[in-house]
């Protein structure tokens, strides 16, 4: 069944657009991440202008993180104090994001910025994942408990805050660096950049980590609301039709991969992300590598 | 003096009117609805005469379909650092986001070189009607890079011998509108021409339009842009707290 998106401007097949949005939310719901990072290089490839794919998905990614993080709410393990400072460092990135997001539209270089942004990223935080998961299978198979160093380096730094649900006492500058950075990461990429941020709460911040996917959540859904809301009203390139579908796909794929994902051991589910993090990133790095077949590219008037 | 000359202009137009164009379209508006995935126009029509075909060179029959005239940049990547990243540009003022051009015969034999600068009817000559652009040889390059890739996705079309031409009267052909169409008021002519010299010529448009639910997302998102990001919000809200409350229910 082909579909009119009225913002993209583009007739896509709708149960492409579901069953994408399944898959993403499967894997969502396996291993805990948003899935944007998966989605919008897919969106790319299906045909939607980058610049609809990265708005849109920040709509997409509020949409499945209210659903999560109203279970986290159930369960008590949301630090909204924590969340509050991210959030706050989240919106100044946020605007930062948008506003070199149109700086680059303007002179060209949006599709490499998105694209370099992506292969740096997912290449690292892949690389770390793959390595930490296989050294975590190591350590289980030898029987040895690993003691958590606690980040000290910080310390000196001024506006202490007490965060009780975490059970930190700690400036609040970290926190409000690590938020505005995953605010520009947002507003460029298109992610909620919960990949991000949690590793960046665990090691950076020492967050429990049973707080950690609750508060991430909680925060990005802010962030990318208020993204949404600059996309939609600078650019107007949010487009609630692939949103609506995408949505659909994904609530109900979340459900099924978080099944599937509880019969499955911690450290295989990891090793599984990195692989496929670090297969996304090799993908896209090889496109900005390999000689494209058509040089020249048509830039349309912004609409 | 002036009677002379409308004499003259007279007698010079006759003998070309001696064959006129009667032409009809399947459709005059195309409308974009949330199920549209391209359409389809039948051209069609027929040769008046007052007198019997003059003989000579066969009557050819030339379709052109364009679509509203946009700005565009066409940009070009180059390898830097090992990367390939976007380099050079040139902007064209206007292009048309749609064109495409059917004849009975090759265009080149259906047309000549003159009355094709003079209607713009190829395709490089019909961006070049409108692109005003810094005419380098540089920036031709790009133009036919333009023409290339929307060429390649349906959006620039020469379709020689698409026209079927039946006893030297009757003609039709069908040009496809592929789904990703601007907006605006198609521009469709239709030429007579003998010997590559244009007899008689038809101009008529089309209008595309987006329609109901497509029309209201567009005009909300571009007019009242606050609004449709508050929409996008909400929906995004309720169908992220529905899913939740939803599995709740079906878990308990």
């Amino acid at each position: 069944m082909q579909i009119y998106l009225p913002i993209a401007e583009v007739s896509v097949n709708a149960f492409v657009l579901l069953g994408l949005g399944g898959i993403v939310g499967i894997l969502s719901g396996m291993f805990g991440v948003g899935g944007g990072f998966l989605l919008t290089p897919l969106l790319f490839f299906i045909g939607i202008p980058p610049a609809v794919a990265v708005a849109t998905q920040a709509a997409q990614i509020v949409a499945s993180s209210i659903s999560g993080v109203l279970a986290h709410f159930r369960r008590k393990t949301v630090d909204l104090r924590m969340g509050t400072v991210l959030l706050a460092g989240g919106m100044c990135g946020a605007v930062l994001g948008v506003w070199i997001f149109n700086l680059m539209r303007g002179i060209g270089q949006v599709d490499l910025l998105v694209k370099l942004c992506y292969v740096v990223f997912l290449g690292v935080i892949g690389a770390l994942m793959f390595i930490e998961s296989l050294a975590a299978i190591n350590r289980t198979r030898k029987g040895v408990v690993r003691k958590r160093k606690q980040r000290i380096w910080f310390d000196a730094l001024p506006f202490k805050m007490k965060f009780r649900t975490s059970g930190l006492y700690l400036s609040a500058i970290p926190p409000l660096i690590v938020g505005a950075f995953v605010g520009v990461l947002s507003a460029i990429m298109g992610v909620g950049g919960g990949f991000i941020m949690v590793p960046a709460m665990i090691y950076l911040l020492g967050m429990p980590t049973k707080v950690v996917i609750g508060t991430s959540l909680f925060q990005i859904i802010f962030v990318s609301g208020f993204t949404t809301i600059l996309h939609a009203t600078t650019n107007h390139t949010v487009d609630l039709g692939l949103a609506l579908l995408l949505l659909i796909g994904g609530v109900v794929g979340a459900q099924i991969g978080t099944g599937i994902g509880l019969k499955m051991k911690a450290e295989q589910l990891r090793i599984w992300l990195a692989i496929l993090v670090l297969a996304v990133c090799g993908k896209l790095a090889l496109d900005l590598l390999i000689e494209p077949a058509e040089l020249y590219s048509i830039a349309e008037r912004v609409r | 003096m002036v009677w002379r000359l409308i004499v003259v202009l007279l007698l010079a137009t006759l003998p070309a009117r001696a064959e006129q164009v009667v032409a009809g379209l399947s459709q005059t508006r195309v409308s974009i609805t949330t199920n549209f995935a391209g359409s389809e126009i039948l051209i069609f029509g027929a040769v008046k005469r007052d007198a019997p075909a003059p003989e000579g060179p066969p009557l050819e029959v030339v379709v052109t379909v364009a679509g509203p005239s946009t700005p565009a940049t066409v940009r070009k990547k180059d390898r830097r650092v090992g990367i390939w990243v976007n380099t050079e540009s040139v902007r064209i003022a206007a292009a048309p986001s749609f064109y495409a051009v059917a004849t009975t015969a090759p265009l080149d034999q259906a047309l000549s070189q003159t009355e094709d600068l003079r209607h713009k009817v190829s395709i490089p000559r019909a961006i070049r009607a409108v692109g005003a652009t810094e005419e380098t040889a540089e920036a031709q390059s790009f133009i036919d890079a333009l023409i290339r890739i929307r060429s390649e996705t349906g959006l620039y079309q020469e379709l020689p011998g698409a026209v079927e031409l039946d006893e030297q009267t009757l003609f039709r052909t069908s040009i496809a509108l592929p789904s990703n169409l601007t907006e605006g008021d198609y521009a469709t002519r239709i030429f007579l021409t003998r010997g590559g010299e244009v007899v008689d010529a038809f101009e008529t448009t089309i209008g595309v339009h987006k329609v109901g639910l497509e029309r209201w997302t567009y005009l909300l998102a571009h007019q009242h842009p606050l609004a449709y990001a508050i929409l996008s919000l909400g929906i995004a809200i309720a169908a992220g707290w529905g899913a939740s409350a939803a599995f709740r229910m079906m878990k308990s």
